[in-house]
């Protein structure tokens, strides 16, 4: 017991670290689960309009890989919980990697860990609190979502299944995430790996779901953790069993995390490091060729993964037959959050998806400004001849061009599926159009973490503040029936509906200002203040 | 004779602490000047001051005759710096590192930086996170060094580094004095300080303490005198620069002001000398003697309170 010792200290100082970030997110996705139940259960009252409903879903193959299927068509609850148990899932999936990875490889890599590690606490104490620290979010998360579920009125039974579902997503990605990064050489790695990790569980699910048929889905879903958690089927069976094989999964990963933690050195990877140039690249001799040297490997990634939603989302597209045609599958469109013209609704909501996973990028890459100057690896370079604001530059330069790389790979993945299915070659186009057209609104949250930076360098999380805040405002917002000059604040409000809504450049010409001005204000503001670590 | 480095009532504060509370630094062109002083005392608010990373609440500083924080870009391309902490790149290797901030810098010598390699014995291929502590800190000293920089700015270079590795540092630093260049170093190892330095400037509290060359503060600080008298002297006890004296019968042990030496032989000999031995300040008194607080009750000056 003594290779953990001390644990508990470290779950509080976790939990001291965590305290705005950790509830926030939490409160976040109870309010999802709540609103959305509540939603849809006032749009389908009676049996027939359910089963109505979900056998449209059941029968179009896109809903059928974004959302998985509707288990029993007579229950309100499993029509509730379908976008919950999909891309929301998947969330939480993020949330369980990022916070994991928080506690493990980067605060190795600050040297804290090292601090710590030297003082009475067991050697794997800090993986052992991680865990801990986790078990508790999740089982709070899964209580939480049980108790909003059951409140909005749906059956108790289920409501616990589903609360538990989310528990063991929360398990199984931060056991995956703890295990990886014990490999990785890297924490960026780690959350790459471990973010790829999920992609593919989203992949398979997606994948065993469509390919199998009418609620069969085939052993693909069984091969993935967020298949699992559907697999449970609240409300619709409530398999409690299901649950052990997340559970076991999740121990069996931590188990090997520990083994491999006990292998290696703090600081280094199980995968070897190998040795790399003697000299720079002819690049690599601005602050620029240096945020790109930094920020690329991270962007391939990025752009791997935005091409392969592209292409799955257009294909998915492709799916809707005439069958969509019929009211009732509108109208479930119509609850999952897009308008009408049901194909060229969902792209266009598929789209906003994706800006704001774009936007996640932005900000990720911007706030590499201010890791690097609270890791003192900015001030020998501002040491030099570099100057601030081009130093500035240099990373806001890569998250603005990078999100146009993502945009534009994810609109010439969904491009091609689509323009296949459809024959028609200007679909191409009008799709790459469809996803360029969000950048404004990234940009304007690119620009936001830039203008902290300069600003109010202590404050740069509030960039993911106020993405959480704007998600959550055009999920529950229109649901909740706000009022429009308070849903117009987000900047994706103003962005068109495409393909298919109409373009005006007004808006969208404001947004590129506003995200210009925040930019400038960030660079001035970073040029007059002083170096903080 | 010009002055490369001239700061006179810096102040900065961080909240409630203040860090620099009117320290005043005056370096002179192509001398190593030292920059002591207990562990955050404002030694490195001062060089990040210099560098112009930092603004100074009030007080004014000149480097190379210009004013740090309006004329940063410039003055960088004349200077050179080296954290106490040197942190890396992950994935970036430690010849990538120096390429980069080398050309950032306006360009390194291909000569000079395989010659500094080899003499620190350093690794070029190794990845950023890769690298033990001092070898961390050689990659920034190469860097720094391969430069042509007429200021060397370098904040406890060599924490970390073996004493081989001190040894070619040392030599480094000599080459670079020998070239005409001005060296300001930050360090807590007195060896180092003794070794290299011209002059040095003590600070405390954020207050510069003393300045001056090693032999002028050598002046300043007491030297022990041991001595056997033919007769038991007369007057010691009334002088104010005598200290902690003891009297055994014609054996006197005390200190004395190492300025006022001359003085007080004068009066031994009168007394009668029939062994004397004379104990120069160590530079670790010297140094202890000024980083100590006044304010706080030591050992020593309770000792001093008791005997009077
Ligand atoms: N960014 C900051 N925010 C708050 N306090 C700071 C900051 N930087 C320095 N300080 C404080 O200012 C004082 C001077 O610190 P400084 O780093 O200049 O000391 P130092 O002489 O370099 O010490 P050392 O020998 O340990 O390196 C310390 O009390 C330190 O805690
Ligand atoms: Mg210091």
């Amino acid at each position: 017991m003594s290779a953990i010792a001390n644990s508990g200290k470290l779950v509080r100082l976790a939990l001291r670290r965590d305290r705005i970030v950790l509830p926030a997110w939490l409160v976040v996705f109870v309010l999802f689960a709540a609103v959305n139940a509540a939603a849809v259960a006032d749009l389908y009252p009676s049996v027939a309009s359910r089963v109505q409903a979900a056998g449209a879903s059941n029968s179009t193959p896109s809903l059928v890989m974004l959302y998985g299927w509707i288990y029993d068509p007579t229950a309100i609850g499993a029509i509730a919980i379908l976008k919950l148990g999909g891309p929301y899932a998947a969330l939480v999936g993020v949330l369980a990697i990022i916070l994991t990875n928080r506690h493990t490889r980067s605060e190795e890599e600050a040297g804290r860990l090292e601090l710590i590690g030297s003082t009475v606490v067991g050697r794997h104490s800090a993986l052992a609190a991680t865990m801990f620290t986790m078990v508790g979010a999740g089982v709070v998360l899964g209580l939480a979502t049980a108790a909003a579920l059951a409140a909005a009125g749906l059956p108790v039974a289920g409501s616990v299944a589903f609360g538990a579902a989310w528990t063991g997503l929360v398990l199984v990605f931060s056991a995956v995430t703890a295990f990886i990064a014990q490999l990785a050489q890297s924490s960026r790695t780690a959350t790459g790996l471990s973010v790829l990790a999920l992609g593919v569980a989203f992949v398979l699910r997606a994948v065993g779901d469509v390919t199998g048929h009418d609620r069969h889905p085939t052993f693909l879903t069984w091969l993935s953790p967020i298949g699992w958690a559907q697999q449970v089927r609240p409300y619709a069976g409530d398999r409690w069993w299901v649950l052990l094989i997340t559970l076991g999964f999740s121990v069996l990963l931590y188990a090997a995390a520990y083994v491999l933690a006990s292998r290696r050195d703090l600081g280094a990877g199980i995968l070897p490091d190998r040795p790399g140039r003697a000299t720079a690249s002819k690049a690599l001799r601005s602050p620029v060729g240096l945020a790109w040297r930094l920020q690329r490997n991270a962007l391939y990634g990025w752009a791997g993964g935005f091409l392969l939603m592209g292409l799955v989302f257009g294909s998915a597209a492709s799916g809707f037959g005439e069958l969509l045609n019929s009211p009732s599958a509108k109208q479930l469109i119509t609850a999952l959050g897009g308008e009408k013209g049901v194909t060229e609704a969902f792209m266009a909501a598929v789209f906003g998806i994706v800006a704001v996973i774009a936007s996640a990028y932005g900000i990720s890459a911007a706030l590499h400004l201010r890791g690097e100057e609270s890791e003192l690896r900015a001030e020998p370079l501002l040491a030099t001849r570099a100057g601030r604001v081009r130093w500035a530059w240099s990373h806001t330069f890569v998250a603005l061009a990078g999100t146009t790389v993502l945009l534009l790979v994810n609109g010439i993945g969904a491009g091609i599926t689509y323009a296949a299915h459809t024959g028609d070659g200007a679909d191409f186009g009008r799709l790459i159009v469809a996803a360029l057209v969000q950048l404004p609104a990234v940009w304007v949250l690119t620009g936001f973490v830039v203008a902290l930076f300069g600003l109010l360098p202590r404050l740069t999380v509030l960039g993911w503040v106020v993405l959480a805040a704007l998600v959550a405002l055009s999920e529950v917002g229109p649901l909740v029936k706000l009022d429009k000059t308070v849903l117009d604040v987000s900047p994706f409000a103003h962005i068109p509906k495409l393909p298919g809504g109409d373009v005006t450049v007004a808006p969208l010409a404001i947004l590129v200002g506003v995200a210009a001005v925040l930019v400038a204000a960030g660079l001035v503001g970073f040029r007059r203040r002083d170096i903080a670590p | 004779m010009t002055t490369a480095i001239s700061a006179s009532g810096l102040v900065k504060t961080f909240g409630r602490t203040r860090a620099l509370d009117g320290l005043d630094l005056s370096v002179r062109t192509g001398e190593v000047h030292g920059f002591l002083g207990p562990n955050g005392s404002g030694k490195t608010t001062t060089i990040r001051i210099l560098l112009g990373l930092l603004r100074a609440d009030a007080g004014t500083a000149e480097v190379l005759g210009g004013e740090p924080w309006r004329d940063a870009t410039t003055l960088h391309g004349r200077l050179a710096y080296v954290p106490g902490d040197v942190t890396l790149w992950p994935n970036l290797t430690g010849g990538e590192v120096i390429d980069l901030l080398g050309r950032l810098r306006g360009g390194l010598d291909p000569a000079r930086r395989r010659d500094l390699l080899e003499r620190f014995d350093l690794d070029p291929t190794k990845k950023g996170r890769t690298y033990s502590k001092g070898n961390k800190q050689k990659v920034g000293l190469v860097a720094a060094l391969a430069s042509d920089a007429e200021l060397l700015l370098l904040d406890e270079p060599t924490s970390g580094l073996d004493p081989l590795m001190e040894e070619v540092f040392q030599e480094c630093i000599r080459e670079v004095k020998a070239d005409g260049r001005t060296v300001l170093l930050s360090s807590h190892i007195l060896a180092e300080v003794e070794a290299l330095c011209d002059r040095v400037s003590i600070v405390r509290k954020g207050r510069t303490v003393e300045s001056g060359t090693l032999t002028e503060l050598r002046h300043l600080t007491r030297t022990s005198i041991n001595a056997d008298l033919a007769r038991s002297p007369n007057g010691l006890s009334s002088l104010d620069y005598v200290h902690d004296l003891e009297v055994d019968g014609t054996r006197v042990r005390f200190q004395v002001d190492t300025g006022r030496l001359d003085e007080v032989l004068r009066q031994l000999t009168d007394a009668g000398v029939r062994s004397l031995t004379s104990q120069p300040p160590t530079l670790e008194e010297l140094f202890l003697r000024h980083y100590e607080d006044p304010d706080a009750q030591l050992p020593a000056a309770r000792h001093e309170a008791a005997a009077r």
